[in-house]
């Protein structure tokens, strides 16, 4: 948020940091300048705003009615599950709710007849539909191709309410699927309210520990792109395939591509005086 | 399992052993009701706490909540017991020992002399009976000093953890809000990294960063970077200039195996730090983090309730010496804690424990997106916990941790707190402050657009030459 046109008194009050250009080094709020020792209106406002988004994000429900057709459009079959969590309230307090199919949910996919698939898919509001609104259908384009070229079968989509990464695991074990994706809102933070996490466990089956998934965090276009995020998940695909697992006994070995170097590079702090 | 009577105003209430009954006396948070620990309604939660202030505290030591064959915090707990030191209050219930804690007895060199007769179900007992004034007034007779590169806990004292996190480790975003820390005088406690990743090389490369910039810029404070004992371990065996050893840990065996810990491993980790011989003032070299449900959420809580198992993390910490404990308490998400009133009380009852346990206890003042909670509850406890000598709290720009995703107390926050309850840095380190131009005690910040000569290159080489303005 930009200030607006301070009187000469009030800018006189705030002592703003010559730092603050470094903003560009980091989305970390530095360089906020200060009235005494304190936060300056600007920067307590912009908090205040971002804050505000972030709450939302949590509370917002998931646009079914929009996603629904996009959903249909890109796999053989969609559905429209919730867990046991009745709503966004009983979601927070009972975590255990949320990584259960709902009775009609389970009745649903007790329903279907289809074919043994290799990948199921969940969209899962989780913490912030926002995400899910903004991020999924991008990723989905970007990842599908990468599923295809890998050439494996999509079974149905499920796209569902109130649920927990876990709530892929009954889900993937209905629709006999030999690995499960769950795309799933983030915990939002104050500068991402919008980041889509990806769980992939490989033999999904009710009670598979968190051990036993891989993610692929913070997702969206100010942190990890689709197109990367999408080769990610192939190669954990591929590797699971080989491993016969997934989770722990599966290490990304893009850690190797840090983008820390020796530290030195580009820390200011750190060059010749 | 011994079962707890009392009868009130002719109605029997029985709790079904030492665990459920202290579990009952609990105020009222959404974990324990998670567990399905929580008391049935507010009149069984007054009725056990009146239970709870008839029970001798010397009960503790005969019935241990988790059987000691089983758990090896429970053996420690016990095996460590001071039955000498424990003698002033040996007599005494839990509702009297509030009282002892709460008289003129009670002061910073017996409560010290007290710390190794107490055991962590003794001090969770206790709190359970107490109001936050409470809490605060003996949380702030406790004394307990600890020294690596300075000396952190002396009273009047207040220290931050510079934490100065990025979702990539970029180095030159890690060095913008480290530079920007210490110009808003920050980060004597520690700096302090979460790392994106546990790889070893990368947490070789930070360690020597960090390493770097304090021994450029002569800082009175130590560093530290958040990763896995063993990763600190195979760091240390790598060479790398390690201060402090980090690790979270819990209150019971069970969920410490979750973290991929024991006892043990903590001693390695602690030998390997010592090893180096870092410390110039002193040889606490451990920095361990808590909080209350990490056991619950590890499915490993024996049924008991998540305020007394937290205390029985400060017994594990205490064994190690720590320079740093802090309770990260609104991390963990509203599952546990609800809300900003919940959270509040956590903090004041974590700390309290912390301290009477003899343990160097810091507060991460912070909450979620998805807590019912906002800057105002962090307020409060964050006054709460000046008032109550809190050792530190965290220091982070503008509140927002961009990698771990919650907002904890900033560089402003902390001086807010110096400001308002007269609390001066750590003392080596304010006179780093004061010989480097950028704070002075009573004036607060020194310096105001031109930056102090110390740190001027720094922006002068990144303004001109590569960045533009």
């Amino acid at each position: 948020m930009k200030e607006g046109q301070p009187s000469a008194a009030g800018e006189a009050l705030t002592v703003t940091n010559p730092w603050q250009r470094l903003r560009e080094l980091t989305d970390a709020r530095i360089g906020l300048g200060r009235v005494g020792g304190s936060l300056p209106t600007s920067a307590q406002l912009a908090f205040q705003l971002d804050h505000a988004r972030a709450r939302d994000a949590v509370h917002m429900a998931l646009d079914t009615e929009r996603l629904m057709p996009e959903l249909d459009r890109r796999f053989p079959l969609a559905l429209r599950l919730h867990s046991q969590a009745a709503d966004r309230d009983e979601y927070l307090r009972r975590p255990d709710l949320g990584r259960q199919l709902s009775a009609d949910a389970e009745q649903e996919l007790a329903a279907i007849t289809s074919e043994p698939c290799d990948v199921s898919i969940c969209v899962v509001d989780g913490l912030s539909a926002r995400a899910i609104h903004e991020q999924a259908i991008p990723f989905l384009d970007a990842a599908l191709p990468e599923i295809e070229r890998l050439g494996l079968s999509l079974g149905p989509v499920a796209l569902v309410e109130q649920g927990r990464v876990a709530i892929g695991d009954p889900i993937g074990e209905a629709l006999k699927a030999r690995m499960s994706i769950v795309m799933i809102g983030e915990r939002p933070g104050l500068s991402s309210p919008d980041s889509l996490g990806l769980y992939f466990t490989w033999a999904p089956r009710a009670g598979r520990r968190d051990s036993e998934r891989n993610c692929i965090s913070n997702i969206r276009p100010r942190g990890l792109k689709y197109a990367n995020a999408a080769r990610l998940l192939a190669y954990l695909m591929r590797e699971a395939q080989a491993l016969d697992a997934s989770g722990v006994a599966l290490k990304d070995d893009s850690e190797g591509d840090s983008q820390l170097g020796d530290g030195r590079e580009g820390n200011f702090l750190l060059l010749p005086e | 399992m011994s079962e707890h009577v009392i009868d009130v105003d002719g109605r029997r209430y029985r709790f079904d052993g030492l665990g459920a009954l202290l579990a009952a006396a609990t105020p009222h948070r959404s974990g324990d009701a998670l567990a399905g620990i929580a008391a049935a309604s507010a009149e069984e939660r007054a009725v056990a706490q009146m239970a709870l202030a008839e029970l001798p505290l010397a009960t503790f030591l005969e019935e241990p909540l988790i059987p000691y064959e089983e758990d090896e915090i429970t053996r420690l707990i016990l095996d460590r017991h001071d039955r000498a030191a424990f003698a002033p209050v040996a007599s005494l219930s839990v509702g009297e020992f509030r009282n002892w804690l709460l008289s003129e007895r009670a002061d910073g060199e017996s409560l010290a002399r007290l710390a190794p007769g107490l055991t962590p179900e003794m001090v969770a007992a206790v709190s359970k009976l107490m109001r936050v004034q409470d809490l605060v007034l003996v949380g702030r007779k406790c004394e307990v000093v600890t020294r690596f590169r300075n000396t952190i806990g002396l009273p009047g004292r207040l220290s931050t953890r510079l934490q100065p996190n990025h979702p990539t480790d970029d180095a030159s975003g890690i060095a913008a809000s480290i530079l920007d820390g210490l110009l808003y005088a920050s980060g004597d406690a520690v700096i302090g990294i979460n790392p994106a990743t546990d790889n070893t090389s990368t947490v070789v490369t930070l360690l020597k960063m960090l390493d770097e910039v304090i021994s450029r810029y002569e800082i009175p404070t130590q560093s530290c970077v958040l990763t896995h004992v063993t990763t600190a371990i195979e760091a240390i065996e790598r060479g790398a200039p390690t201060d402090l050893v980090f690790q979270s840990i819990a209150g019971t065996e069970a969920a410490n195996r979750g973290f991929g810990i024991d006892l043990a491993l903590l001693r390695e980790g602690r030998e390997a730090a010592l090893s180096l011989k870092r410390g110039p003032l002193g040889n606490n070299v451990m920095y361990f983090e808590t909080g209350q449900g990490s056991a619950l959420s590890a499915n490993a809580h024996h049924g008991l309730d998540q305020q007394t198992l937290e205390a029985r993390a400060y017994a594990v910490a205490r064994e190690f010496e720590p320079l740093l404990v802090n309770t990260v308490v609104g991390f963990i998400g509203p599952e546990y804690l609800f809300d900003g009133k919940q959270i509040i009380r956590a903090g004041l009852e974590d700390h309290f424990c912390g301290k009477l346990l003899g343990v160097p206890m810091g507060c991460d003042v912070c909450y979620t997106n998805h807590a019912e909670a906002d800057q105002d509850d962090m307020d409060m406890l964050l006054t709460l916990l000046g008032a109550a000598g809190c050792h530190y709290i965290m220091g982070i720009p503008g509140s927002d941790d961009i990698m771990l995703n919650y907002q904890t107390t900033s560089f402003h926050d902390a001086l807010y707190l110096r400001q308002v309850l007269g609390l001066r840095p750590a003392p080596e380190f304010e006179q780093w402050l004061e010989r480097s131009g950028i704070y002075r005690h009573g004036q607060g910040i020194a310096f105001d657009r031109e930056l102090p000569p110390r740190f001027q290159h720094v922006l002068g080489s990144r303004g001109t030459t590569e960045l533009p303005s």
